[in-house]
C-alpha cells in the first residue's frame, strides 16, 4: 500500500491511560495494510482497525520519545510513546490517510476474505428477508397494502422499493404527500402490531412552512388513522424539541398543524439534534479519560455532558409509542427533521419495546435492517466511514444500542442476546468489516446508569474482573455439551449390557459352571473426571496480577518523599516552646 | 413498665395499606408490644409484620375523618396506612411512635423473642477470641492473649481477651492505654501469614498541645517492627482534622518520637457528615419527579458515593503496604471505633481469602465491629428519616457494608455470600429480634446479659435451611489478593439498598433465580457424567476380565 512507509517499529511504549506513575508496556508496533497491531513484550497482541481510529495525534516530543494518541470509534485510547520522531511522523502521516478512506471500494469490506465461498455469502446477504418480516407483522392484510410506488426509487431514494401504505391510498396521494415531505420521505408503515391492529409509521418533516397545506398529504395521514379499526385518533409525534421545529418553519419546513388534519394528535418529544448528541458524547469521553477523577467530578461531568438526558428522552419517546399502542390502541406516527435519524431510533426501540421477536439475535438484527438499513440511516456520514463532513458524525445508532443495554439491565431475561452482542453490533458499524452497515412493555421511572463497559471496554484497570454473565453462558453451554455427553454414556452402557447377557449367555452354555464372578473383581481403573476445564480462562482473576497497575493508585502518598507535616510540626513546637 | 400502657387502642378493623408494587390490602390492623401487624381478614394471612423498633418516622395526615399514617422505616422502606376514624388513627399513631422509641434496652424485643427453630450451634459461642487466636498462635509467636482488660477496667469499650505482642507484660498495656484515647491501647487486628506483616489498630494518641509522649507507647509499637524495617501509621483523618485534635487532649504520633514510623492521613468522615450524606442519598431515590440531570445532581451533592471511595481507598492503600511494600500497619482515627473498623475489616476482606466465606466474614463482623467495639446501639439508633437531630447516629456500618457490596460486584466469583447477605446484616443492625447488634460495647452486652437472655443472630443465620438464600452459587473459593478499582467509573449505586422499595425487583429476581438453576443443573450433570463413566469403566473391565480369563 503506498500509504505505508514504515511498517516495523521497536521499543515502542504502551502507556496506561489511567496509571498515574506512567506505567508501561514496551513492545513492537507494526502497520499492515488494514490493521495496526501492537505485540508487547509478554507477546499480548493489541489490534486496531484502521477503520476504528477517529483521530491520531502527535503530540510535543519528550525525553522518551514520540507520543503518539490514538483515539478509536470504539472509545479505546491508545498512548505510544516512540523513541524515533521519524518514525512516529511516517507512522501518523500512514494513519492520517489510511483511517480515512476517500472512496467507498477502500473500504475494508472489500478486502476482507472470510473464507466463505459465493453461496455462502449469498446466504448471509438473504439471511434477513425484509418481505418475510412484514409477513410475521401482519401485512398486507385488508388495511394494508404493498405499494409499488418506489419500485425505482423514484419517489425516494431513501426508502427502500418495497414499502407498506394503507390501501385506501392512491399512489396519486402517495406522490402528492411525498411532494410535500422533506426529502420526499412521506409516511409509511414502519410497524404493524397485529393484535392491537395499531401502526408505527414513519415519515419527514411536511414542507408546511408558516401556513403551507397539502390535501394529498392530509389524506394519506387520514388514511393511516382510518387504517386502525379500533381507534378513531393517531398520534403524530415529532421527535424535536419543539423550538427546533419552530426554527424549521423559517425555511418552509416544519411539522403539522392540528387544525389542518383531522383526527390528529399531535406531540413533541423533544429529542436534540445529531450536532448536541455529537458534542455531548464528546463531552461525556473527555470526562472519562480524565485521570484521578474524583466522584463528584465524575457525576458532576456526567450530568453536564448530558448524555444521560439524552438517552432518557430517546426511551421517553420509545415508551410513549409503545403505551399508545398498548393502551390506547391508536397508531403513531413519527418523524424529525429527515426521519432517518431520531426516527429511526424511536421506531425501532418502539418495536423492541412492544414485540418480543425483536428481542431475540435474529429479530434484532431483522430490526436494524428495517428500521436502520432500509429506511436510509446514513451510516457511513454518522460513523465517518468515509473522509465527509465532521459534522455530519454523531452517535445515533450508539445511543440506540445503548437504550437496548438499559433494556437488558431492568429486563435481564427478556433478551436472548447480552452486552457482548451489543459491544459486537456497536464495533462492526465502525470497522466497514461486513457489508450491512455501509451504506408488551410497562415502565417505571428508570435510574439510568453509566455504561461502563462500552465506553470503558479496553481499560483493563476499570473493569470488574470477573463477568457473571460469560461464566453463566459457559456453563448453560457446558450443561448442553454434558447432555450429550450422558446420551452417548448411555447408550454405550446399554451396549456393553447387551453384549454381556449375550456373552453371558453363550459363556453359560459352553460351561454350565461358571469360573469365578466377574464384578467381584471390578479394577479400579477408572478415574473421576471432574469439572471439564472450559471457563478456566474466564474465571481468571486479572485484578491479582502483579503486571496489573491497579493498585498504584491508591497510593500516591508512596512516591512522595517525607510529607509537609514533619516542618509545620516544628513550626508549632516551637510556638510552644 | 407495661406495654399495654402504651398501646391506647390495640386493633382497627377497615385499615388500608399501601405499598409500592403491591395492590393496596385492606385488613385489620394489631398492635402488640414490639410488632405492628396488619392482616386482611379473607384468608388470615399476615400481610404485614413490622417490628416498632425498625420505624424510623412517622407522619400523620388527616382528610375528613379518614387518618393517614405514614410510617418510614429504618431500612428505606416507606409504608402508608388509611385508618378510619380521627381517634383511632392519632392513637395509632402515638402507640406507634411510643413504642418505636423505647428508652429502655431491656424492653427491646430480643428479651422477648423466643426462637421457634432448634439451636443447633450456639451463635454466642461461634466466633470466640481464643479460638480466633489459635490460627495466629500456629504461626508466630510473637504474640499473645492478654487478660489485662477482664472487668473492663483498662478499656470499657474493649474485650476482655485482646492480642497483644508477646514482650509486652501487662502493666505496660495499662501504662499505654492512658496514652490512647478511650483507653485503646495498640492491639492486633489481623496477622498477614504470607508477608509476616500485621494490622493494628487503637485510639488516637494524646499528645495534646504540648507534644505529650509515651515510652511504653513506644515500646510496644515497635515491639512489632522487625530491626530495621519500617512501618505505616494510617490515621483515618485529614491533617488538618488530626492537628485540631490536639487541641482537645488528642493528636497523633510525631515523626521524632517514632522515627521508624511514617505517617499517611487519609480522610474519612464522620458522624454528623455521613448521616447526612444518607439523608440526601435516600432522599434522592425516594424522589419519583425529578428529571435526569436534578437526578445525577441529587447523587453526586450526597457525597455517598465520595464516601465509599475513600473508604476503600484508605483500604486498599492498607493492604497495599502489607501485600506489596510488606510493611506492618498501625490504624487509628479518634476513638478508633468506627473509621479505622471500616479499613482495618475492608483490608481483610482484600487480604484474606477466609473473609470472603460466610463463616470467615462473620467471624470478621464478631471480632473487627463487635467486640472492637463500634457503638452500634448509638449509630443505628435513627436511620435516613430522622428529623430530629441527634449527635450519635451515622452509617457507618452500611458504609462497610456497601464496600464491600463494589468489591463483590467486581469480583463476583470471590465471595461465599451474596448480595442478600449484605441487606440481611443491614436490617439486623437495625432493627433485629436478636440481640446480637444491641449495646455498645462488650462490657455493655455484659452488663444486660444478653448471651443468657436473648438469641445470637448467628444461631439463627448458620442454620443450613437459611444459608441457602445467602450463598453465592457462583463462588470458587480464590485465593489471592483481590485489588477492587475505585475509580468513579467503578462505583456504583447499591440499588438493593436503596431502590429495594422504589423498583420491582421482578426481574432481576428471577435472572437471579434462572442463574441458581443453571448453576444446580450443571452440578447434577456433572454427578451424573461421572456416575455413568465409573459404570462404563467397570463394564470394560468385566469385559476385560471375560475375554481374557
Amino acid at each position: 500500500m503506498e500509504h505505508i512507509r514504515t511498517t516495523k517499529v521497536e521499543q515502542v511504549k504502551l502507556l496506561d491511560r489511567f496509571a498515574t506513575n506512567n506505567k508501561s508496556l514496551t513492545g513492537t508496533l507494526y502497520l499492515t495494510a488494514t490493521h495496526l497491531l501492537f505485540i508487547d513484550s509478554l507477546q499480548k497482541e493489541t489490534w486496531i482497525l484502521h477503520h476504528h481510529i477517529a483521530s491520531v495525534e502527535k503530540l510535543a516530543l519528550t525525553t522518551s520519545g514520540c507520543p503518539l494518541v490514538i483515539q478509536c470509534k470504539n472509545f479505546r485510547i491508545v498512548h505510544f510513546i516512540v523513541p524515533r520522531e521519524r518514525d512516529c511522523h511516517d507512522i501518523y502521516n500512514s494513519l492520517l490517510q489510511l483511517s480515512k478512506q476517500a472512496k467507498y471500494e477502500d473500504l475494508y469490506a472489500f478486502s476482507y476474505n472470510p473464507k466463505q465461498n459465493d453461496s455462502e455469502r449469498l446466504q448471509g446477504w438473504q439471511l434477513i428477508d425484509l418481505a418475510e418480516e412484514y409477513k410475521r407483522m401482519g401485512v398486507p392484510n385488508s388495511h394494508w397494502e404493498l405499494s409499488d410506488a418506489n419500485q425505482e426509487y423514484k419517489i425516494c431514494e431513501t426508502y427502500p422499493r418495497e414499502l407498506y401504505v394503507p390501501w385506501t391510498a392512491k399512489k396519486t396521494v402517495i406522490v402528492g404527500s411525498s411532494k410535500f415531505r422533506s426529502k420526499g420521505r412521506f409516511p409509511v408503515l414502519s410497524y404493524y402490531h397485529q393484535d392491537k391492529k395499531a401502526a408505527i409509521c414513519r415519515c419527514s418533516q411536511p414542507l408546511s412552512g408558516f401556513s403551507a397545506r397539502c390535501m394529498e398529504d392530509e389524506r394519506l395521514l387520514e388514511a393511516i388513522s382510518k387504517a386502525n379499526p379500533v381507534n378513531c385518533y393517531m398520534y403524530v409525534v415529532d421527535t424535536r424539541p419543539k423550538l427546533n421545529a419552530m426554527a424549521n418553519r423559517a425555511a418552509g419546513k416544519g411539522y403539522e398543524n392540528e387544525d389542518n388534519y383531522s383526527s390528529i394528535r399531535f406531540q413533541f418529544v423533544g429529542i436534540e439534534n445529531i450536532h448536541v448528541m455529537r458534542s455531548s458524547l464528546q463531552k461525556l469521553l473527555e470526562v472519562n479519560g480524565t485521570k484521578g477523577l474524583s466522584v463528584n467530578d465524575f457525576y458532576s461531568g456526567l450530568e453536564s455532558s448530558g448524555w444521560l438526558r439524552h438517552i432518557k428522552a430517546v426511551m421517553d419517546a420509545a415508551i410513549f409509542l409503545a403505551r399508545a399502542i398498548m393502551v390506547e390502541n391508536a397508531s403513531v406516527l413519527v418523524h424529525c427533521s429527515d426521519g432517518w435519524d431520531r426516527t429511526s431510533q424511536v421506531c425501532s426501540l418502539g418495536s423492541l419495546l412492544l414485540d418480543s421477536y425483536y428481542r431475540t439475535i435474529r429479530g434484532f438484527m431483522v430490526l436494524i435492517e428495517k428500521d436502520w438499513i432500509s429506511f436510509g440511516h446514513k451510516f457511513s456520514e454518522r460513523c465517518g466511514h468515509l473522509d465527509g463532513d465532521p459534522k455530519e458524525v454523531s452517535p445515533v445508532f450508539t445511543q440506540f444500542l445503548e437504550c437496548v443495554w438499559h433494556l437488558t439491565e431492568q429486563f435481564p431475561q427478556a433478551f436472548e442476546f447480552n452486552e457482548a452482542f451489543l459491544l459486537q453490533i456497536h464495533e462492526h458499524i465502525h470497522s466497514c468489516q461486513f457489508g450491512n452497515f455501509l451504506g408488551n412493555c410497562q415502565k417505571e421511572r428508570e435510574e439510568l446508569k453509566f455504561w461502563r463497559n462500552m465506553y470503558h471496554q479496553f481499560d483493563q484497570t476499570l473493569h470488574p474482573r470477573q463477568s457473571v454473565f460469560n461464566i453463566i453462558m459457559n456453563m448453560n453451554e457446558q450443561n448442553k455439551q454434558l447432555e450429550k455427553d450422558i446420551k452417548d454414556l448411555e447408550s454405550k452402557i446399554k451396549q456393553r449390557k447387551n453384549k454381556q447377557t449375550d456373552d453371558i449367555l453363550t459363556k453359560e452354555l459352553l460351561h454350565s459352571v461358571h469360573p469365578e464372578s466377574p464384578t467381584l473383581k471390578t479394577s479400579l481403573r477408572f478415574k473421576e473426571q471432574t469439572r471439564l476445564p472450559v471457563n478456566d480462562s474466564l474465571r481468571t482473576i486479572e485484578g491479582s496480577s502483579p503486571a496489573d497497575n491497579r493498585y498504584s493508585e491508591y497510593a500516591e502518598e508512596f512516591s512522595k518523599s517525607e510529607p509537609a507535616v514533619v516542618s509545620l510540626e516544628y513550626g508549632v513546637a516551637r510556638m510552644t516552646c | 413498665m407495661e406495654f399495654a400502657e402504651l398501646i391506647k387502642t390495640p386493633r382497627v378493623d377497615n385499615v388500608v395499606l399501601h405499598r409500592p408494587f403491591y395492590p393496596a390490602v385492606e385488613g385489620t390492623l394489631c398492635l402488640t408490644g414490639h410488632h405492628l401487624i396488619l392482616s386482611s381478614r379473607q384468608d388470615n394471612t399476615e400481610e404485614l409484620w413490622l417490628l416498632h423498633s425498625n420505624i424510623d418516622a412517622i407522619d400523620k395526615r388527616f382528610v375528613g375523618s379518614l387518618g393517614t399514617v405514614i410510617i418510614k422505616c429504618k431500612d428505606f422502606r416507606i409504608i402508608q396506612l388509611d385508618i378510619p376514624g380521627m381517634e383511632e388513627c392519632l392513637n395509632i399513631a402515638s402507640s406507634i411512635e411510643a413504642l418505636s422509641t423505647l428508652d429502655s434496652i431491656t424492653l427491646m424485643y430480643p428479651f422477648f423473642y423466643r426462637p421457634m427453630f432448634e439451636v443447633i450451634e450456639d451463635g454466642w459461642h461461634s466466633f470466640l477470641p481464643e479460638q480466633e487466636f489459635k490460627l495466629y498462635s500456629s504461626a508466630t509467636s510473637q504474640w499473645r492473649l492478654s487478660y489485662v482488660n477482664k472487668e473492663f477496667a483498662v478499656c470499657p469499650t474493649y474485650p476482655p481477651i485482646v492480642i497483644v505482642p508477646e514482650s509486652i507484660d501487662d502493666e505496660t498495656l495499662r501504662k499505654v492505654a492512658t496514652f490512647r484515647h478511650g483507653g485503646r491501647f495498640p492491639v492486633l487486628s489481623y496477622y498477614h501469614q504470607k508477608s509476616k506483616r500485621v494490622i493494628m489498630r487503637s485510639g488516637q494518641p494524646l499528645t495534646g498541645t504540648n507534644g505529650r509522649r509515651c515510652k511504653e507507647d513506644e515500646k510496644l509499637i515497635n515491639a512489632t517492627l522487625r530491626a530495621g524495617s519500617r512501618g505505616y501509621i494510617i490515621d483515618t483523618r485529614s491533617l488538618n482534622v488530626a492537628q485540631q485534635a490536639r487541641a482537645k487532649g488528642g493528636g497523633f504520633e510525631q515523626e521524632a518520637h517514632y522515627p521508624q514510623w511514617r505517617r499517611i492521613h487519609k480522610s474519612i468522615e464522620r458522624y454528623h457528615i455521613l448521616q447526612e450524606s444518607l439523608i440526601k442519598l435516600v432522599e434522592a431515590c425516594n424522589d419519583q419527579t425529578h428529571n435526569m440531570d436534578r437526578w445525577l445532581s441529587k447523587l453526586e451533592a450526597s457525597n455517598w458515593l465520595t464516601h465509599i471511595k475513600e473508604i476503600l481507598t484508605a483500604a486498599c492503600l492498607v493492604a497495599q503496604c502489607i501485600d506489596r511494600e510488606e510493611a506492618s500497619v498501625l490504624i487509628h482515627g479518634t476513638e478508633g471505633t468506627d473509621s479505622t473498623l471500616q479499613v482495618t475489616s475492608l483490608a481483610q476482606i482484600i487480604l484474606e481469602p477466609r473473609s470472603r466465606t460466610i463463616r470467615g466474614f462473620e467471624a470478621l463482623i464478631e471480632r473487627e465491629w463487635l467486640q472492637a467495639g463500634h457503638p452500634f446501639q448509638q449509630r443505628c439508633a435513627q436511620s435516613a428519616y430522622c428529623n430530629t437531630k441527634q449527635k450519635w447516629e451515622a452509617p457507618v456500618f452500611l458504609l462497610f457494608l456497601d464496600c464491600v457490596w463494589q468489591i463483590l460486584r467486581q469480583f463476583p466469583c470471590s465471595f461465599e455470600f451474596n448480595e442478600n447477605f449484605l441487606i440481611m446484616l443491614f436490617e439486623h443492625a437495625y432493627a433485629s429480634q436478636f440481640g446480637t447488634f444491641l449495646g455498645n460495647s462488650e462490657s455493655e452486652r455484659c452488663k444486660l446479659k444478653l448471651q443468657q437472655k436473648t438469641m445470637s443472630l448467628w444461631s439463627w443465620v448458620n442454620q443450613p435451611s437459611k444459608l441457602s438464600k445467602y450463598t453465592n452459587p457462583l463462588f470458587e473459593a480464590n485465593n489471592l489478593v483481590i485489588w477492587p478499582s475505585v475509580a468513579p467509573q467503578s462505583l456504583l449505586l447499591w440499588e438493593g439498598i436503596f431502590l429495594r422499595w422504589n423498583r420491582s425487583s421482578k426481574y432481576l429476581d428471577e435472572a437471579y433465580e434462572e442463574m441458581v438453576n443453571i448453576i444446580e443443573y450443571n452440578k447434577e450433570l456433572q454427578a451424573k457424567v461421572n456416575i455413568l463413566r465409573r459404570q462404563l469403566a467397570e463394564l470394560e473391565t468385566e469385559d476385560e476380565m471375560q475375554e481374557s480369563p
